[in-house]
């Protein structure tokens, strides 16, 4: 099967990447080894974040947040996205500190959506926080989304516009015939013009074809929900110093995350629960919210996500072949980006150059 | 209770009571561990504690139960009841509630004895306060001998339904009709497995006794029902269904359906142990061997929880999972687990005989396991109907686990125990693929709920 571009990976990247490509009149085809969001694509906490991100990323993370603004002109869904903001919390004057040097460094850099707020505010905002915090950084226009809905929203559109998934398939070898890419996979051979790499965790078995690997750790990252709550908390909650996100979502069950490891065998793409990691999370949000303590946890897992060194992705064309690109490594904070990802690799591939600078996502970062 | 024992045994009926009568025997450090307040499990409920009259009534079967529960109470096995299991892996780590605290503790063997539940089987009107399942009316009966004031109508498939009316019949109870939905065809597919049947008269000699016994007392019983709906404004008020051809009605306030049992799985599952569909059993469990070893090293399986063989059978499979944990303990060679098996491997064999009839028999119709009607909720917790789930698989989500993640179906607080077997048959139905192939739900931990608190607690360190 030939076609113009081949994306290697159906998640919430792959799909963004396709449907923007297809936007612009090209044919895309997605081999996907399972299913469409099977893993952190679909399972993740679904954070809509632009708060404490790494610099290079917040000129992404403001335009995607854009996107996100507008997200049913794009995608025909609203993908349950709301918008409460997120909020971390200082829980005594070296937090505030800490969170207020943060806020000067985006003001250094021209941006404003990182604001503090004071201890009276704070209250105001999350009436049910137990005493003894003394303010925090917030971002307004941040929320969070349902992250299946979210694959599928984009997987339906990039449908309708043409693109094709090929799931279940799973790539054995790469290889480039004159100009031509030409994929061996278990559902036969597929070949393109132009190749990109989305695969997520599995990205470096990918970037390692192209003899470009990458130092790429798959890690299982868990989240834990409980049963469901009357309303009492707006905005996701972090925290300055200890490892906290927790949400109340629209049917009142809480998502209860925040960089939580679960134990994972990459093989077999098996994750377990580890409890006593997850019983520090659970003691960390007893204590700014004590009267969760009788609240059931009902249900914890955990999803496969990639981790880079320095926890930025790779969003980049390749420097071993021409018209291969990469899109991958978001290390668990992916999700808010997926819109601004796929616009910013159409306008990599199909212009050369992308509307907002890609200089440090670049995988020569790697080069040693 | 120590944080440590050689063998755990999970589950204080037919099967975990033998395996822990059987094992302890030899000096191992052995603990029973039972969500019960007493042991016989779901089969032999209250066994110790039922007055007299009551047990009479409940039948003879029932109360083979006693010797069970006295040779356990003899035993060395320590025996924790109100004990609930939320988490499982395959590192034999056990993690615990007890007196509402929660705890981890290690096995070197562990047998998964946590038996069966009764197969959910959502229809119009299932969720109607005053539709019950026969196994709670049966709870209620045994454990405090509650029984309907204004009479009840049974409806269902398999042995327990006629059971239950035998019981309700000697406990004076007014049984407006047992409706039973097992199709006319099942008679004919059922026959060429009698034979072997008839090894086994005396289940089918009780089962014939109490359809007779009923007749004698003038209770409907219409087979080949179809198109059952409950229906009332707040509370059940109509039984509706069909049969002969016609379209039939009875007024009642209760109604108590059964569709057979199905294996608790969740916790097998959540161990990562080899589960199958049994298409004769239709439903999953875990694989495992004749002792019921699983493929996880130390997890073994018996009684009903590993395939629904009666709790006759959980009893030699419960004692056979004893040996066999003495033989992985090194404190039997195999000669002499082989020679103390031999009798329970037979009787084991025996009871089998009655089940290929019995399944062939009680099979139930797909037009009952995936309903067509779009409005009947599937998932309780999650309030998802059977219309979501087809219109999800319309989408493009063809398989249980990714109609889960779009509809949030199975993702309550029961964990999708009550709706995984429906999502499975109706995401089968509607794609026109085999059951076997969409999977269950992938188990999610814990296998029951446990409260932050509680969890809190485990973090030594610094404990709130």
């Amino acid at each position: 099967m030939t076609t113009d571009v081949l994306i290697i990976g159906g998640g919430l990247m792959g799909s963004s990447t396709a449907l923007q490509l297809a936007m612009r009149g090209y044919q895309c085809t997605i081999i996907e080894k399972a299913s469409p969001g099977r893993h952190s694509s679909g399972v993740s906490a679904g954070g809509l974040r632009q708060l404490n991100r790494d610099p290079a990323e917040i000129p992404l993370t403001v335009e995607s947040a854009k996107m996100w603004r507008d997200i049913e002109s794009l995608l025909d869904s609203d993908c349950d996205a709301r918008f409460p903001g997120q909020l971390r919390v200082a829980e005594n004057k070296a937090d505030m500190e800490k969170l207020e040097q943060r806020a000067a460094l985006v003001r250094s850099l021209g941006y404003h959506h990182e604001e503090i707020i004071d201890k009276k505010e704070l209250y105001q905002l999350v009436p049910a926080l137990g005493p003894g915090c003394v303010g925090g950084l917030i971002c307004r226009e941040d929320g969070y989304g349902r992250p299946y809905h979210t694959v599928t929203a984009f997987r339906r559109k990039a449908e309708s516009l043409g693109v094709k998934y090929q799931t279940g398939t799973e790539v054995y070898s790469i290889r480039k015939d004159g100009d031509d890419w030409q994929l061996r996979t278990s559902q036969g051979m597929f070949s393109s013009s132009i190749l990109v790499n989305c695969a997520g965790a599995w990205a470096n078995q990918v970037s390692t074809m192209l003899d470009e690997p990458v130092p790429l750790t798959p890690k299982a990252l868990a989240l834990m929900v409980t049963e469901r709550l009357p309303h009492f908390v707006d905005p996701v909650m972090g925290a300055a110093s200890r490892k906290l996100s927790f949400k109340q979502m629209q049917n009142g069950s809480l998502i209860i995350g925040g960089a939580l490891i679960a134990k994972l065998d990459f093989e077999k793409e098996k994750t377990e629960i580890d409890w006593l990691q997850m019983a520090k999370s659970a003691n960390t949000v007893v204590s700014f919210f004590p009267q969760l303590k009788d609240v059931r946890i009902v249900r914890a897992w955990g999803g496969i996500e990639s981790f880079m060194p320095d926890n930025i992705p790779v969003l980049s064309a390749s420097q071993t072949y021409s018209n291969a690109y990469h899109a991958f490594g978001f290390s668990a904070h992916g999700f808010q980006l997926s819109p601004v990802v796929g616009k910013v690799m159409s306008e990599l591939i199909i212009d050369g150059k992308s509307s907002i600078p890609l200089d440090s996502f670049h995988i020569s970062r790697f080069n040693k | 209770m120590n944080n440590h024992y050689q063998l755990v045994i999970i589950g204080g009926g037919p099967a975990g009571l033998a395996a822990a009568a059987t094992a302890s025997a030899q000096g191992i450090s052995c603990a029973l561990l039972d969500e019960q307040p007493e042991p016989g499990g779901q089969i032999y409920r209250s066994i110790e504690s039922v007055p007299d009259q009551r047990a009479q009534k409940l039948g003879s079967e029932y109360l083979r139960g006693k010797k069970l529960a006295a040779a356990f109470r003899e035993c060395d096995a320590e025996y924790y009841p109100e004990t609930r299991v939320w988490s499982l892996n395959k590192e034999l780590e056990i993690g615990i509630i007890r007196n509402d605290e929660a705890s981890m503790i290690t096995a070197d063997q562990i047998i998964i004895a946590n038996g069966a539940m009764e197969r959910p089987v959502p229809f119009p009107g299932w969720t109607k306060p005053g539709v019950m399942q026969a196994g709670a009316g049966q709870i209620l009966f045994k454990t405090a001998g509650v029984v309907p004031d204004n009479g009840v109508v049974l409806a269902g498939s398999g042995p327990l339904l006629l059971l239950l009316a035998w019981q309700y019949l000697h406990a004076g109870v007014e049984v407006k009709a047992l409706l039973d939905v097992t199709p006319l065809s099942n008679h004919l597919s059922a026959m060429p497995k009698f034979p072997r049947a008839i090894l086994a008269h005396h289940y089918l000699t009780k089962g014939i006794g109490y359809q007779i016994e009923l007749k004698r007392a003038g209770i409907p019983m219409l087979f080949g029902v179809s198109d059952l709906r409950a229906e009332g404004d707040e509370q059940l008020q109509t039984v509706c269904f069909k049969h002969s051809g016609k379209q039939k009605t009875i007024e009642s306030e209760l109604l108590l359906t059964h569709f057979g049992v199905i294996p608790h799985t969740w916790l097998s599952q959540a161990a990562g142990c080899k589960h199958k569909w049994d298409n004769s059993q239709q439903c999953w469990r875990p694989e495992h061997d004749e002792w019921g070893n699983t493929n996880i090293p130390g997890i073994m399986v018996a009684g009903d929880g590993a395939g629904i063989n009666g709790g006759r059978s959980a009893e030699h499979a419960g004692r056979l999972a004893g040996f066999e944990s003495l033989f992985a303990l090194g404190l039997l060679t195999q000669e002499e687990r082989d020679k103390l098996a031999a009798k329970d491997i037979k009787w084991k064999r025996d009871e089998r005989h009655i089940r290929p009839f019995l399944e062939a028999y009680f099979q139930i119709p797909k037009s009952l396991l995936a309903t067509t009607d779009n409005d009947t909720v599937i998932c309780r917790c999650e309030e998802v109907t059977a219309g979501q789930i087809r219109e999800a698989v319309q989408h493009g989500h063809d398989n249980s686990n990714q109609v889960k993640f779009f509809t949030r179906c199975g993702m309550g607080p029961c964990q999708g125990r009550q709706c995984s077997n429906a999502v499975a048959h109706i995401v089968a139905d509607e794609s026109g693929e085999a059951v076997a192939d969409m999977g269950h739900f992938r188990g999610r931990p814990p296998v029951s709920p446990l409260t932050l608190g509680q969890l809190a607690a485990l973090d030594k360190e610094e404990s709130v």
